[in-house]
């Protein structure tokens, strides 16, 4: 391997890098915040990409249609728990955040892309459409459970990542989709070529990662998350919802998750199923950093990425053997490195 | 219900298997066929995450391990199947027990995390290995043999297959109900409560992973030999899943519950691929996953316990006889009264800034009751948490029976001859009084794997069930050893952990805050039972912060402040400090 | 007039225990009510139970109010605060971030920058600590803090459990006394300790907790004066 290659391999590596560092910041944010580790957000980024190529091409994408269905079973679910704990005068509130704003949002969405909006919009509304999922879902499936252990919460996403996997091939069909790039622009740095593509993936991840940061630090709600990342009980005492952070957490990462599907449908192709191995990436990417800490997921998911391509450039047949088998000695690190009490495990 | 009725139960469910084939059409027993496969993968799982407690999300990787072992030797190497079965067999050990020694000391969800790497990276690896046919897989796979029978049809294999079915799940019940069983139940209660009965969670962790692998193999063999073709596709990280669903499904702690649940996940795979299209013409194949996780999903929202525990509650209780006299198990070695006993010289352990316990030192001494008291925060947790070796001290030495145990891990230090309570109680609530009791006889006896599985160890069971049954009455909890300990009142489940303690025949006895929570009558109960164990000359050893119930019982009191020792004497000397009162009643006046 | 807070006939099941048992007290606007007891004898189940964290039977008046079925958040917002015996702060958070965070519940904004200074004129070592960490302060400095950021929230009644815990005598002195200005603020008090003398000295009146019942009650001056109480837990004398 000449030097030459090495940069250009480093490069390659660090572009996807970032990209799994956007979905492992989310990864992170919603554990910390919900205990939940949410595998699914690789398939979240995955239909971002699928929703723009179908924007793109001028059809309405099959993100509508999941949305509506989710948004029906989110309120059901919903109402019937307000029900049950007799507080029917919530139910007006219910609908109108888990109906009527989806729906809302759906429908702006068919209706602009009738005009056959220019990309910027498109852009904007491929993310629009992507980010409800997300938070519907957590109404549906991890909020009934949200007092059980890690374990069950991890079992529970994991299957319901295969039943997105379904709901995508479902919505998108077997297709891969390559969106057009955002730039064709590129330079050249020390001789060695650089698109654009990757330099706009790298400056997106340092801007969303920036924002980020500036909302944790310098916004209450953001230090309610924080709040109830850092201590769940504390953060309740101070009247701050478990729940209502938690959908804030679903909404962000999906946005982190969103971006990352968008940066990523120009370089690879994209298939309803290639959620899993950017999600697992994203996560080993989190689990360097302790799924605690966002700079250390950041610099865990780049470490992948580079990884990732100087193995493929080795045997691309089994780069994801090599990436998944590195998984094991960085958990026992994280265990070693990282005191917690024993927690009983649940009868 | 007596043991009989089971066995008959049995006896019936046998004979209803072996007239399976003479009565049901070939494609009903092909079926049955992948359920007794998927059953084997499912009861090793039981064990191994609903007895255990670890989640594995892998055991599909270690099915694949052994298919294609097996395939490699009987397709593309010409041996007979039963090469197959031993390479399999010895390859999934293998790689079993390195990955248990490898992840096996990870806590909670990163063990669970860690069979998802490992699960992955061996799936990747069927798909890409040159020699093992890539994603087209393997064909032509022999059919099992005997001499010249061979199992080709599925009615012929079918009874290979139930057969080991059956035999797994009596050697199955056989280990549960030993004492290495005992304490793979004990795994779920934590570490510290399973090291502090001198068992190495880690051994007993590594035992019951390499078994649920060694199930996993035998079920890749039968499927590789039954199908006669494989790829990568039924070893993938989706398989995975499915496999745990089966375990959960049936009941996650019951080994029947592997065989339910496989049956049922099957049966309701094979509607749901039936029916779908009905509902949805073309779009079968996705909404089959879609609609299984969901399944999965509801069925772990609402009833996470699963089939066969919901449907043991409405069947009637087994009757069990009272355990009759038996030999005795060996006994220590108890010291002489007045010898020093335990020697704590200089301890000091630090957390961060904070110094929890800060150049405490005292003896105990053969016979004696020794009470550690301070006021809440004193220390006196963080004391007692190095005694028993579940902390390390930074510094000082802590001298037991004249051997230093300052280094020594928890199990050791029980071994030796340290028995604990807990404060907050660690007891097995689904566990009868008895079985809990007999887990404190676990160093004291010595049955291995295969004699426990082959329930050749009923001589010994019966000297540890009469020692426990003997404890029990020793504690007066003696007259229902059968009933549920969760099902006790705090007051009885403390006796019960000091029974569980004395059956480990302990030369000290040390117990964290036993007061803690009781009412007035049980503080007086538990009092004169420690009274009535020094008598035994028993050693005893108190960390307590409830000073009334110390005062009248024990012979020498050390106080801790703020980490460090205020005085030691005995309880006149102290009830009359001014240091201690200070202390403990907060002189704010 | 009814009292401002009451809990009537409240049994809380813990753990599979029944850690408190039928347990009426009340507490009326401004006054200081103390709950002694030995240890585990259910006091901070009973305040789990008040401010919503444990489920319990029974019921829970506050202000009028029947609060037994309502969310913790709920309670919080109609100015019912706990500082926990485990103080729960945000350790890796500052001391500003903290007590920015006690105002969360508030819906008017206006009135927390000043709040936020009163606490510090309250406790001056808070603001000399404002930049750091929770996790970085001593003992005596969280306890302000946890006092601090609950007082964020404008209680108008305060559970406190145990806030003498662990502290040097020295602090225990200056908590107390800070709880009992807080009486002149017009917050009520809810006073859980075990520190029998120093929470009876300060409170008007006082509730005795054994093994999750109530076995005596009666004014603190009355109490602090009673022979059998002197012997379980005032020692001395």
């Amino acid at each position: 391997m000449t030097s030459d290659i090495a940069a250009i391999l480093a490069i390659d590596g660090i572009a996807t890098g970032a990209v799994y560092a956007l979905v492992a910041i989310g990864t992170v944010l919603i554990f910390t915040v919900t205990r939940v580790i949410f595998i699914p957000f690789g398939d979240i980024a995955a239909f971002t990409a699928l929703t723009l190529a179908a924007l793109d091409a001028k059809r309405f994408p099959g993100t509508g249609t999941l949305v509506l269905v989710l948004a029906c079973l989110a309120t059901l679910v919903e109402i019937i728990s307000l029900l049950r704990t007799n507080e029917p005068r919530l139910v007006p509130r219910a609908l109108l955040l888990y109906l009527a704003l989806p729906c809302a949002i759906v429908g702006a969405a068919w209706i602009v892309t009738r005009m056959d909006p220019p990309l910027a919009v498109r852009l904007v509304l491929a993310l629009m459409l992507i980010t409800p999922i997300a938070p519907l879902l957590d109404r549906i499936v991890f909020r009934p459970i949200a007092d059980g252990t890690v374990l069950l919460l991890l079992t529970v996403s994991v299957a319901l990542h295969f039943a997105l996997v379904g709901l995508g091939l479902l919505f998108f069909g077997p297709e891969g989709v390559r969106t057009e790039p955002l730039t064709s622009l590129s330079t050249e740095i020390a001789g060695i070529l650089i698109s654009g593509q990757t330099m706009l993936i790298v400056i997106a991840a340092l801007v969303f990662s920036g924002l980020l940061y500036l909302f944790f630090d310098f916004t209450l709600v953001g230090k309610s998350l924080r709040a109830t990342a850092v201590n769940r009980t504390g953060s309740r005492l101070m009247g701050i919802r478990p729940a209502r952070a938690g959908t804030i957490a679903y909404l962000l990462g999906s946005l982190m998750a969103g971006v990352s599907g968008i940066l990523i449908a120009p370089v690879n192709t994209v298939f309803y199923d290639s959620g899993f191995l950017i999600g697992l990436k994203a996560f080993v990417g989190a689990i360097v950093g302790g799924l605690t800490s966002y700079p250390g997921a950041a610099i865990g998911a780049v470490g992948v990425g580079i990884l990732e391509s100087f193995a493929s450039f080795e045997s691309s047949a089994l780069k994801d053997v090599i990436v998944f088998s590195l998984l094991i000695p960085i958990l026992i690190w994280r265990s070693l490195s990282s005191l917690h009490s024993e927690e009983e495990i649940e009868e | 219900m007596t043991r009989l009725h089971v066995q008959l139960a049995a006896m019936v469910a046998m004979l209803c298997l072996a007239a399976a084939p003479f009565l049901l059409p070939p494609f009903t027993i092909t079926l049955m066929n992948y359920i007794g496969v998927y059953s084997l993968v499912a009861i090793g799982l039981a064990l191994l995450t609903g007895v255990g407690g670890i989640v594995s999300f892998g055991q599909a990787a270690f099915v694949g391990i052994a298919a294609y072992a097996t395939a490699w030797v009987s397709a593309l190497n010409g041996q007979s199947p039963w090469v197959g079965l031993l390479l399999a067999l010895t390859l999934t050990c293998s790689i079993a027990t390195l990955l248990g020694l490898a992840t096996l000391r990870l806590q909670g969800h990163f063990l669970s995390l860690s069979t998802v790497a490992w699960g992955l990276a061996i799936g990747f690896l069927f798909g890409n290995v040159e020699g093992l046919g890539r994603f087209n897989g393997i064909a032509s796979i022999p059919p099992i043999s005997f001499g010249s029978y061979a199992l080709v049809s599925s009615a012929q294999v079918y009874f290979l297959i139930w057969g080991i079915v059956a035999a797994v799940l009596w050697i199955g019940y056989n280990l549960l109900d030993s004492r290495l069983g005992r304490a793979m139940r004990a795994l779920r209660g934590g570490n510290t409560l399973v090291e502090s009965l001198g068992i190495s969670a880690f051994r007993i962790k590594l035992l019951i992973f390499v078994i649920a692998a060694f199930l996993a193999a035998l079920s890749g063999w039968l499927y590789a030999h039954m199908s006669r073709f494989i790829s990568p596709g039924p070893f993938d990280a989706g398989m995975g899943i499915e496999y745990l669903m089966m375990s959960m499904v049936g009941g996650a702690g019951s080994l029947l519950g592997g065989v339910v649940g496989a049956a049922i996940v099957t049966l309701l795979k094979n509607s749901v691929q039936d029916y779908l299209p009905l509902i949805a013409k073309g779009a079968s194949g996705q909404l089959e996953i879609v609609a299984f996780s969901a399944l999965f999903i509801l069925f772990l929202q609402w009833a996470r316990q699963g089939i066969v525990p919901f449907v043991g509650r409405y069947l009637p209780k087994l009757r069990r006889d009272r355990p009759q006299p038996a030999p005795a198990l060996p006994r220590r070695a108890q010291p002489a009264p007045g010898e020093l006993l335990l020697k704590v010289d200089g301890a000091e352990r630090r957390f961060g800034g904070l110094v929890a316990v800060n150049n405490v030192s005292f003896d105990v001494r053969s016979g004696e009751i020794l009470a550690v008291i301070g006021p809440n925060g004193a220390g006196k947790s963080t004391m007692f948490n190095c005694l028993t070796g579940a902390l390390r001290v930074n510094k000082g030495d802590i001298v037991f029976a004249g051997r230093s145990i300052t280094r020594e891990a928890q199990s050791r230090i029980a071994k030796a001859g340290i028995a604990r309570t807990f404060q907050h109680v660690k007891l097995r609530p689904r566990m009868s009084l008895l079985e809990n009791v007999m887990l404190g006889t676990y160093a004291r006896t010595r049955t291995g794997l295969l004699a426990s599985a082959l329930r050749l160890n009923r001589r010994e069971e019966a000297s540890a069930q009469f020692e426990a049954l003997r404890q029990l009455e020793r504690v007066g909890l003696g007259d229902k050893p059968f009933d549920i300990a969760g099902n006790l009142p705090l007051g009885n489940q403390r006796i019960l952990e000091i029974a569980r303690a004395l059956a480990a025949d302990p030369a000290l006895l040390v117990l964290d805050e036993p007061a803690a929570g009781l009412r007035r009558q049980e503080k007086l109960r538990l009092a004169e039972l420690l009274r009535s164990l020094r008598n035994d000359h028993l050693t005893i050893l108190i960390v307590e912060h409830d000073m009334e119930f110390v005062m009248s019982l024990v012979d020498r009191i050390v106080v801790l402040d703020f980490g460090s020792k205020l005085c030691e004497g005995d309880p006149a000397a102290i009830r009359n400090d001014e240091r201690v009162q200070e202390a403990y009643l907060g002189g704010v006046a | 007039m009814s009292p401002m807070f009451a809990m009537t006939d409240v049994t809380v099941c813990y753990d599979h225990v029944e850690a408190v048992r039928n347990v009426s007290l009340s507490v009326e606007e401004g006054q200081i009510v103390t709950v002694i007891g030995p240890n585990g004898a259910g006091k901070t189940t009973l305040l789990m139970a008040a401010i919503g964290l444990l489920a319990s039977r029974g019921r829970i008046s506050f202000q009028g109010s029947e609060i037994g079925r309502m969310s913790v958040e709920n309670r919080v917002e109609r100015r019912l605060c706990l500082v926990p015996e485990k103080r729960e702060l945000f350790s890796d958070m500052t001391v500003a971030d903290n007590l920015l965070l006690g105002s969360y519940s508030l819906r008017d904004r206006s009135g927390v920058r000043q709040a936020l200074d009163e606490v510090y004129d309250r406790f001056p070592r808070l603001r000399e600590r404002q930049r750091q960490t929770a996790g970085t302060l001593s003992g005596g400095e969280r306890q302000m803090l946890a006092l601090g950021r609950a007082l964020m929230a404008k209680p108008k009644l305060l559970m406190l459990d145990e806030p003498s815990l662990g502290l040097a005598p020295l602090i225990v002195r200056e908590i107390f006394r800070t709880i009992a200005s807080l009486r002149d603020l017009g917050v009520s008090i809810l006073l859980v300790e075990q520190n029998a003398r120093a929470a009876l000295e300060t409170a008007d009146y006082g509730y005795v907790l054994e093994t999750g019942e109530i076995v005596q009650s009666g004014p603190a001056k009355d109490l602090i004066h009673d022979p059998r109480l002197i012997t379980a837990y005032l020692g001395g004398h």
